[in-house]
């Protein structure tokens, strides 16, 4: 493993990285169920791909990375299928999805001050 | 004997090939052994069709596959920066799409592709609408541009 690859390999995992953490950070920041969903889905796609990008180049060995392509697979396969269901079972037991939430009404206001 | 129990065959043996890594003959009678096994249960289930293994898309799917992994990449950026500009920069929409498809296969591609780019969420599926929940209502109207509905209804062409 060559250093140019070392650092290809770490700015993809460090970019992964940053992208879960902004995942958990929106998961904590939005109002109601359906939108904390969409920022979790920032963790199962882009995020999950460049770890394993990352990963990818971490080793030669051809068997493990074959399996680490699999993983990547079986995650962008089951993911959205698991949302769907997620959110059909939200909406069948009753939960309404708060939409569009007026600027400069209570805590959204204050988030959107701080932004400025 | 169709064409999808020979295509669920071989991509079988790859599968066990690239998993296994002991190539002894002993081993691999069993991985042998094994696909017949999956292969004859998969066809009592009577999974093995044209909707589990859609071989008339096979053509067609790659140059759709990267034209969603840009959607993809384009629309983590956009709820990235919405979740680190806060709660007010979002504007949560809900809303049922007419769809124009054919068949149930372009369906559920196209349900699963709004779901797997993150910002939007099928939450409905029926013959001719889907509802969807988005982030931001600009999801909304990019769906309602139909680019996406347009590339699947190419794909089995």
């Amino acid at each position: 493993m060559t250093i140019l690859t070392t650092y290809i390999s770490w700015t993809f995992l460090v970019l992964g990285g940053f992208l879960c953490i902004s995942g958990a950070v929106g998961l904590l920041r939005f109002p109601d169920f359906f939108t904390r969903m969409h920022a979790a889905s920032v963790t199962d796609t882009l995020a999950t791909a460049l770890i394993i990008l990352g990963l990818l180049l971490q080793t030669d060995a051809w068997m493990v990375q074959v399996k680490l392509v699999m993983v990547l697979v079986f995650v962008l396969l089951t993911s959205p299928t698991a949302s769907h269901a997620l959110a059909k079972a939200a909406l069948h037991g009753g939960l309404k999805p708060q939409l569009k939430i007026a600027r400069g009404s209570n805590k959204a206001g204050q988030q959107s001050e701080a932004e400025a | 004997m169709k064409i999808q129990t020979f295509s669920l065959g071989i991509l079988l043996v790859i599968f066990w090939l690239l998993n296994s890594g002991h190539y002894t003959p002993m081993i691999l009678s069993l991985g042998a052994v094994s696909i017949a096994l999956v292969i004859m249960i998969a066809r009592r289930m009577k999974v093995v069709d044209d909707e589990s293994q859609p071989l008339h898309l096979a053509a067609s799917i790659p140059a759709y596959y990267l034209w969603l992994l840009k959607e993809l990449v384009l629309s983590n950026v956009d709820v990235v920066t919405r979740i680190w500009r806060g709660a007010g920069s979002i504007s949560p929409a809900m809303a049922t799409i007419r769809i124009n498809q054919t068949n149930d296969m372009n369906r559920v591609i196209y349900a699963n592709s709004i779901t797997l780019t993150p910002g939007t969420v099928t939450t409905e599926v029926s013959r001719d609408s889907i509802t969807v929940h988005a982030l931001s209502s600009s999801s909304i109207d990019a769906l309602n541009t139909g680019e996406m509905e347009a590339r699947i209804r190419r794909l089995d062409r």
